[in-house]
């Protein structure tokens, strides 16, 4: 056993000479060198630390997070043998390099190294039964991500005979594989956020991950930004309570701007309450705990020259028992070769579609061996695939890959694609994350990337080798996507991200989460309390919120106590938190999970027979499935609209219980126009760089001619407005007056407002009759002059985009608005109010829907402190509604609008005008429809 | 009559006779001071509560509070509720005490009369008022289940709602459902659904001609068959 050679080494070099001689001579007979940070994260796996590793698509990532386990367990286990010794022989415990203590030597050291408060409840198990238990946790917010680690994990495992047992759970596994899992767990086990939430709430939970010695979080990144985020953090903060101090977190992430929230997230803040637990809830009301944290602020460690740059997180370690996790980060792979295509034909002003750049995308992929076409909604995807399609006169096999296709079509393509029999797929966010599938050597993406993280996660889909650039086109469908994409080029390069915003974790989330504990096993407030805490989005949840939560989920939380004999758990004598029936753990079961899918309608193609003007006629029954649609597409289309779907023009007959039913149409053309605006809205950091662009006439030149001479002319015939300015303008057009913003803060943001701007503009009497908002501005029109009510001085321009507009006129949007009520619903469904629905028990045909919306109107008006009118409010915020981004753009514009009042229609405005009748025009659906619908029938009476 | 099209109670004509229709969903005779009302399903959100779904438990006291503004408008001499007006045979055991009390409140100084409906066959004994499974104010039919005998009638049971799509918004709302001689009334509970008017299951009712009466914030709208929209 040669384990250490002479000589000075790197550290790096060090720890490659700490590998055991069968990795050494596995990554020997393969021609591989350990990369530096996989060597450093078994370095700190060694140390017990944690560790972030940041490193770009290609660089071993996932063997990286794994190879610290590996490694473990192959040091005690039999050098030759291939078969499952027993566990006790295989854990290694952390005495790296030395055999294995036994397991009960292990548990000691753990007890004894321990700080933490006493478990939750005394351990049910003896001590030697936690063998049973698993390992290595990896979780991945895809399943098809899992089941294919798990099979690249089985070469190296198989080749160096390591004998170890890897499976996966997830929603699809047998009733007989998760009984075995329990009952014998495997050494690492892959699945999912849900599985886990699953899991943690099982009665055996405490031993099947009493031994847990590592989690592998992969695309964490991606996991964090949303209420999976928020469950997850949830589950970690149990695994660290069940597990202890001897558990470690490996993050893997693709590169973000700043990973010091990640790293938090990883290891969460430890409390150390000051209140002893098993003190009555009641008593304490949180004043009693002290909350000390760990500060966890980054410091740069001393990088040695040619290993990868570490940013150690050194906590003051002074109440903190978790140590803080350290920042790997890898050495960046060769930049990417990312091209703006600037297509011969002028970029259009408006519109969604890029078919000007058709020709170009299409000769781009004839030159490559495989490429990926990636655009932002399902319906683009249609369209953009029926266009090529339209001028594939070579015939290439291109295909067709997003979300609402049916799931075997999916995997089609995917297998296709994986052996190399496809040119072109042109596909949605569906396909940025994940496995590789086959040999995609460039990339291209349609619109706007709306982020530069998510552009460079999109890159990384071509060329999953480290070392050779990745090829990636860019193409703008109008002149501020044009903007947008330099805006990206501009921080792809400068390798700038975006952000992911800390969440602040969802309240909805943790009722179901406080559910999942109770059925584990009983539960103390207090030290459920401290537990919640300790994961990075609930650090600062308050007692009376947490208190109000877990009412919530015993009988319902309202002051009315009407529900105190059904209570779903009740605290016992013991002052134990525990669940009433075993009804209850089996619902909490059925309904985990936080992805609320858009109510999504299968389409079937059927014949209709018996077809009369004016009556859908009879669409016959059977018929081939050929994926979905979100109902409220669906809803926008009357009988004989004809659309694109699964690549073919479709007519729409209607909805037949619960099923859109469609035929084939002989039409071209679609009537009913793809639907293409973005459904990411632009980030936070891309639209500032975008509104520096625009005030800066010197960063024109790499613009496109006619780009440039539009600002040109816009500085011409109205202003620009500098990087912190607001630009409104208000002109009449045709009879119309208009009043036209730019805030570039996303199409979201500028959807509330506009609905706000609304209102105000209706009672100053200037008649609004509509508004359109996409990613950069909004243009509100109507009767009135607004010019004239301003100059006037009967309308502010300032108090018009005053922030009070948060105040009353939010409030009273709210109460009607269709985005708050679905807001609302999903916070149902997560907390648990009302039930998700199930295979099996979906209604068919005639229905009486008590809707969600009901359930808010009732709430609204008769408790609106509740918890759950809490938690919707919160999503509303940065939600669909996007009210925390447009209430920091009103206070960002405060005394900085320009007004310019024009007689005419400006340069700018144009992209944004034109947008009319391209995009839905809002206004709430409202009475007014009705009344329009009611002269209908007056016209019809009187004809 | 002469009725402002703000007004919230809309004329129209039923089977000869002179009747208003209330946004609130509700049905006002003027000729004979009757209101009348279809499926208050009181205590609907407790039944959800006995089997672990713990829905706010103010539906009943919003559907009171909605009736009792209707009966303050427009002080009917008489109330007919058409049927499931208790959501089960348990509900007022279950209702509040102030919720009662408000009940016992409306029900002071004025006829009322339960028609009895499927989801309360028998309504609770003591809560006072007559009791029917069908009543008539001269021609005019008063039933809980639309029936296809002939003449006038108003009945509930089907929840009738309509959906209309304009401009690229949709707006579904409860509504009268009527073709001049027989009518079907929104349910009036808070947390009572609606049935779309495109179900089979009316077209029994309105073979020949349907006007939906959709309620709005303030008054009702007369919407068109050939308007109206599945879901």
């Amino acid at each position: 056993m040669d384990q250490r050679h002479t000589g000075a080494k790197t550290e790096a070099e060090n720890a490659a000479q700490d590998l055991p001689p069968r990795f050494r001579d596995w990554f020997a007979a393969r021609g591989w060198q350990p990369r530096p940070h996989q060597l450093e994260l078994l370095r700190l796996a060694r140390s017990g630390r944690s560790a972030l590793l940041v490193a770009p698509t290609g660089a071993g990532k996932t063997l990286a997070g794994f190879l610290p386990t590996l490694v473990e367990l192959a040091q005690g286990a039999p050098m030759a043998a291939a078969s499952s010794p027993p566990p006790a022989e295989r854990r290694g415990g952390s005495g790296w390099g030395a055999p294995g203590p036994g397991r009960e030597a292990q548990d000691d050291e753990r007890i004894a190294s321990s700080d933490r408060p006493p478990p939750l409840a005394p351990p049910r198990r003896k001590r030697g039964e936690g063998e049973r238990s698993i390992h290595t946790l990896y979780i991945s917010p895809l399943k098809a991500l899992a089941v294919d680690i798990a099979r690249n994990l089985e070469t190296p495992v198989a080749e160096m005979g390591l004998g170890l047992r890897i499976e996966t759970r997830t929603g699809d596994a047998s009733a007989h594989k998760r009984t075995r899992q329990i009952e014998r767990p495997p050494d690492i086990l892959l699945t999912t956020p849900e599985q886990l939430a699953l899991l943690i709430a099982h009665r055996e939970a405490r031993s099947l991950f009493g031994g847990l010695k590592r989690i592998v979080l992969d695309e964490l990144h991606a996991l964090v930004t949303s209420k999976r985020g928020d469950l997850l953090a949830l589950g970690l903060a149990r695994l660290r309570t069940i597990a202890g101090p001897d558990l470690t977190m490996v993050g893997l992430s693709a590169t973000v701007r700043e990973p010091e929230a990640l790293a938090l997230y990883l290891v969460g803040s430890s409390i150390v309450p000051d209140v002893i637990p098993g003190q009555s809830a009641e008593g304490a009301q949180g004043k009693g705990i002290q909350q000390r944290e760990s500060s966890a602020r980054p410091r740069t460690a001393n990088t040695p020259p040619g290993s990868p740059s570490l940013a150690s997180l050194a906590g003051d370690d002074t109440g903190s028992t978790n140590p803080p996790a350290a920042i790997v980060v890898a050495p960046p792979g060769a930049p990417a070769e990312l091209t703006v295509l600037d297509a011969e034909a002028a970029l259009p002003l408006a519109g969604h579609t890029a078919r000007h750049a058709m020709a170009e995308v299409y000769d781009a992929i004839r030159r490559h061996k495989t490429t990926l076409v990636f655009v932002n909604t399902r319906l683009h995807a249609e369209y953009v695939f029926q266009e090529l399609w339209r001028i594939n006169e070579d015939g290439l096999p291109i295909a067709l890959h997003h979300g609402s296709l049916d799931a075997s079509q999916r995997r089609k393509v995917e297998a296709a694609m994986a052996e190399g029999r496809l040119r072109g797929v042109v596909c949605t966010s569906t396909l940025d994350l994940g496995i590789d599938w086959g040999d995609v050597d460039l990339v291209v993406n349609i619109g706007a990337p709306k982020g530069a993280s998510r552009l460079m996660q999109r890159i990384g889909r071509a060329n999953h080798r480290l070392d050779e650039p990745s090829r990636a086109f860019l193409v703008p469908a109008n002149r501020f996507e044009m903007l947008e994409c330099r805006a990206a080029l501009d921080a792809v390069a400068e390798a700038a991200q975006d952000t992911p915003e800390p969440r602040v974790g969802a309240l909805d989330v943790l009722a179901q989460h406080v559910l999942g504990m109770a059925c584990a096993e009983p539960f103390d407030a207090l030290a459920l309390y401290d537990e919640v805490r300790s994961a990075a989005p609930y650090r600062d949840l308050t007692w009376e919120d947490f208190e109000a939560v877990v009412d919530f989920v015993a009988t319902g939380g309202y002051a009315l106590r009407a529900y105190e004999r059904f209570a779903k758990i009740r605290r016992g004598p013991d002052g134990l938190w525990r669940v009433t029936d075993a009804r209850t753990a089996q619902h909490y079961r059925m309904n985990v999970g936080t992805i609320i899918e858009a109510d999504m309608l299968k389409v079937r193609l059927g014949r209709v027979m018996n077809r009369k003007p004016g009556a859908p006629g009879t669409v016959m029954r059977g018929g081939r499935v050929l994926g979905e649609v979100e109902e409220y597409f669906a809803e926008g289309l009357t009988a004989g609209d004809t659309f694109v779907f699964g690549g073919e023009v479709l007519r729409f007959e209607g909805i037949i219980e619960n099923e859109v039913r469609v035929t084939r149409a002989t039409a071209a053309d679609p009537k009913v126009p793809s639907y293409a605006g973005g459904k990411f809205p632009l980030s936070t950091f891309l639209a500032a760089r975008v509104r520096a662009m625009i005030a800066d006439p010197s960063s024109w030149s790499v613009l496109p001619a006619e780009v440039a001479g539009w600002l040109a002319r816009q500085q011409d015939r109205s202003i620009l407005p500098g990087r912190d300015e607001l630009l409104v303008e208000t002109f009449e057009r045709a009879g119309r007056h208009y009043l036209v913003a730019y805030p570039f803060e996303g199409r979201l943001a500028h959807q509330t407002l506009g609905m706000l701007l609304t209102r105000r503009l209706e009672r100053a009497r200037l008649k609004p009759l509509g508004f359109v908002a996409n990613d950069y501005g909004l243009a509100v029109w109507g009767l009135s002059d607004i010019s004239a009510a301003i100059s006037g001085g009967r309308l502010s321009i300032d108090a018009l985009f005053g922030p009070d507009m948060l105040g009353d006129d939010l409030e009273e949007w709210l109460e009607e608005s269709a985005l708050m009520k679905r807001t609302f619903r999903h916070c149902a469904i997560i907390s648990g109010l009302i039930e998700k629905r199930f295979p099996g028990q979906e209604k068919t045909g005639r229905q009486v829907t008590m809707s969600t919306d009901l359930v808010y109107d009732v709430l609204r008006r008769h408790e609106p402190g509740h918890i759950l009118m809490k938690a919707a409010r919160a999503d509303a915020a940065t939600g669909l509604l996007d009210i925390r981004r447009l209430s920091d753009m009103l206070a960002r514009i405060r005394g900085r609008i320009v007004h310019q009042a024009l007689p005419h229609v400006s340069p700018l405005s144009v992209a944004i005008i034109l947008e009319i009748g391209r995009e839905a025009v809002y206004g709430e659906a409202s009475d007014a429809i009705l009344a329009e619908a009611e002269a209908q029938l007056m016209e019809e009476a009187l004809s | 009559m002469n009725v402002a099209a703000d007004m919230p109670v809309h004329p129209v004509l039923l089977g000869g006779l002179a009747a208003m229709l209330d946004a609130s969903g509700a049905l006002f005779l003027p000729d004979e001071g009757t209101l009348v009302v279809a499926d208050l399903h009181l205590e609907k959100g407790s039944a959800y509560g006995t089997r672990g779904q713990f829905l706010p438990p103010y539906d009943s006291r919003a559907t009171l509070e909605r009736l009792a503004e209707v009966i303050d408008r427009l002080r009917p001499r008489r109330v007919v509720a058409l049927g499931d007006s208790f959501h089960d045979r348990q509900a007022q055991g279950r209702l509040g005490h102030a919720d009662a009390l408000l009940l016992q409140t409306l029900m002071a100084g004025r006829d009322w009369l339960w028609i009895t409906g499927n989801h309360d066959p028998l309504p609770p004994a003591d809560i006072g008022g007559d009791v029917a499974a069908m009543a008539t104010i001269g021609a005019l039919r008063l039933v809980h289940e639309p029936t296809l005998m002939d003449g006038p009638e108003a009945a509930g049971h089907l929840h009738p709602a309509a959906r209309v799509h304009l401009r690229g918004r949709s707006v579904r709302r409860r509504c009268f459902a009527t073709c001049g001689t027989r009518m079907i009334l929104p349910a009036f509970g808070a947390y009572a659904g609606g049935l779309n008017l495109r179900d089979r299951v009316f077209s029994p009712y309105f073979p020949a001609f349907l006007t939906a009466y959709m309620l709005g914030q303030a008054r009702v709208y007369a919407v068109g068959r050939r308007m109206l929209l599945p879901d």
